[in-house]
């Protein structure tokens, strides 16, 4: 039977974010989280594999205490059980730091068959703490999966690259990121998220995982962010309305010619 | 625990795919004379040290060549640990690695055993006052852009295709070492590789796009924008839901796609959320079409069509045609 962990975010919904037009800053306060689309990718594959071939399925993420959300959802997605991984200590923690509170988490959790991650978190993509903490435990990693089968020990997965799919075999245990392509996820049922909610979420704190604040947080990321500005954009937004179809094509095609970026 | 100034073996630039190798030798080189320090080239291949020449040719003041039959594929173990060892051994302070999705996977492993930082995807990077690197990436969706430095050696930066210009090929002087490292067995073994069909010609090369989104309800359909295209002279691009939801094409326009800058681009029938925009933020001018007011498209656009693409978009080829 299995052990599959699943790694999953409590991201900014992206979408909701608004921009400060005087200082082109983001404004995050307010913003609200879910968990990452590729992460519920992750989340379903696993429950998938579950249901097929039997195991248990963990849940890990590493947030603020409101990221209990995501792991009740999870759950509700059919996963065993939810850790939350939480110290105001691992606040502006970067890839490298993550990967290490991670990496010891899954230390104390004991042994496995498998890791599922989202190929990359909605809010920074930086598609890096997959790889970094297979890295960590010192385990292969199959990046871009969109389809997977376990058969014992052994499992077959075909990745997404730019100009091919290649199929690998490889040994377990392993570390698998996912694509949106592998499957569409599931909406709980009302009954499920019942269920869920009865479900243990165990939270963990740093002091549980034995981990070292310099390792963590601002102090142990190596990445420091200078600046986040917004883009700039002046654009015209001159609507074009006519009578009849034709004269809004001609309308358009005449202002397109005076722009230069149509030869006449 | 090495030092940072330790790190004076200059700049480095890897990747496996040869066009954006080049790129990144045109990037590395303006940020090694930048520092007066040396470009240097890795290849990691099997029978492939007669490509020295040609980085050499694109910039390279140096070429590291390792030569084994792991690296007939593209194996994150045996790459991995070549990186490393030769990381440690000549002590760069900068690695530019292409960001190709294996690249990415290759750029995190490796950076986690350097215990150094690594910054996906950059869009921009230049050396400041105090000689460090400051990359520059796209972030929250395309909302914004941040400007990020790395506090340990090598700061490594992954670099998109299509995103530097490559130098001119010339007659240059450069020196090709051989070097001998410690590489691991790949763990994984490949069963099957299967070709995706990729456009041949360059997006981000061309003049004007016409660009379809989900307002395109039949793949069939793809010819009334074609022929606005070809009117145009230009190409047809797609969004990501054409891709991935619908699985039409492979190749989109906006984040983690391409990034084009276009003299016109007409977008047709696309909504306009923000990943899309990202990718095409820098076009010169921006027609949006679509039956939505309220379509988030417009905020960004030049010129704004409220209508149908299946109307809108025929009578602009006729009166296109016109002109001539």
């Amino acid at each position: 039977m299995p052990r599959i962990f699943v790694c999953a975010k409590q991201a900014l919904d992206v979408t909701e974010l608004k921009i400060d037009s005087a200082t082109r800053r983001p404004i995050i306060a307010g913003v609200p989280r879910k968990i990452s689309d590729f992460d519920k990718n992750a989340i379903e594959e696993a429950v998938r594999l579950k249901e097929k071939i039997g195991g248990e399925v963990t849940i890990i993420t590493v947030g603020l205490e409101e990221a209990k959300t995501t792991l009740r959802e999870a759950l509700a997605m059919g996963a065993d059980k939810g850790y939350l991984i939480s110290d105001p200590a691992f606040e502006d923690s970067d890839t490298l730091a993550v990967s290490y509170i991670l990496a010891e988490t899954i230390k104390k959790l004991g042994e496995f068959d498998l890791i599922i991650c989202g190929e990359a978190s909605i809010d920074s993509f930086s598609a890096q703490v997959g790889p970094r903490l297979a890295e960590r435990l010192g385990i292969p990693q199959i990046t871009y999966v969109r389809k997977v089968s376990l058969d014992g020990n052994t499992l077959v997965a075909e990745r997404s690259l730019e100009d091919c799919h290649e199929t690998v075999r490889i040994k377990t245990p392993v570390l698998l990121t996912v694509t949106r392509e592998i499957n569409d996820p599931r909406i709980p049922s009302l009954m499920a998220i019942m269920k869920a909610s009865k479900k243990e979420i165990v939270v963990w704190k740093a002091e549980d995982l034995k981990i070292s604040k310099e390792r963590v947080g601002k102090t142990g990321s190596v990445i420091q962010v200078t600046d986040v500005l917004a883009p700039k954009v002046e654009r015209k937004k001159i609507a074009i309305k006519a009578e009849t179809v034709e004269e809004i094509a001609e309308n358009l095609v005449k202002a397109l010619v005076k722009e230069g970026v149509v030869a006449k | 625990m090495s030092t940072l100034s330790e790190y004076r073996g200059g700049v480095w630039a890897f990747s496996e795919n040869k066009d954006l190798m080049l790129e990144l030798l045109g990037k590395g080189s303006e940020l090694a004379n930048k520092l007066q320090t040396e470009l240097t080239a890795i290849i990691l291949g099997h029978g492939v040290s007669n490509q020295a020449n040609e980085l050499v040719a694109h910039g390279a003041n140096k070429v590291y060549v390792v030569d084994h039959p792991y690296f007939k594929n593209l194996h994150a173990d045996p790459y991995v640990s070549a990186l490393t060892d030769l990381v440690n051994q000549y002590k760069p302070e900068i690695l530019l690695i292409g960001s190709t999705r294996r690249g990415k996977e290759l750029a995190s492993r490796l950076a986690t055993r350097l215990e150094t930082g690594c910054v996906s995807d950059c869009t921009e990077l230049w050396i400041d006052e105090k000689g460090r690197l400051l990359m520059n990436r796209v972030v929250y969706g395309g909302n914004a852009i941040a400007t990020e430095m790395c506090r340990t050696k090598p700061q490594i930066a992954t670099v998109p295709p299509r995103t530097f210009e490559k130098l001119e090929r010339k007659d240059r002087k450069g020196e090709v070492v051989k070097a001998d490292v410690k590489i691991e067995e790949p763990r994984a073994e490949i069963l099957e590789t299967k070709e995706i069909e990729t456009a041949k010609v360059k997006l981000e090369e061309a003049k004007a796009i016409v660009a379809c989104g989900r307002g395109v309800e039949k793949k069939e359909d793809i010819k009334i924008f074609e022929e606005l295209a070809e009117t145009l002279s230009g190409l047809v691009g797609y969004t990501r839901p054409l891709c991935e939801d619908r699985g039409w094409y492979t190749e989109w326009i906006g984040l983690s796609g391409h990034y084009v800058k276009p003299d016109l681009y007409i977008a047709c029938g696309i909504s306009g959320v923000i990943q899309h925009i990202a990718g095409i933020r820098d076009s010169k001018i921006i027609v949006a079409i679509n039956k939505d007011p309220e379509a988030p498209i417009f905020e960004i656009a030049d010129y704004i069509i409220v209508g149908d693409i299946y109307d809108v978009v025929p009578a602009l080829s006729a009166a296109l045609k016109k002109l001539t």
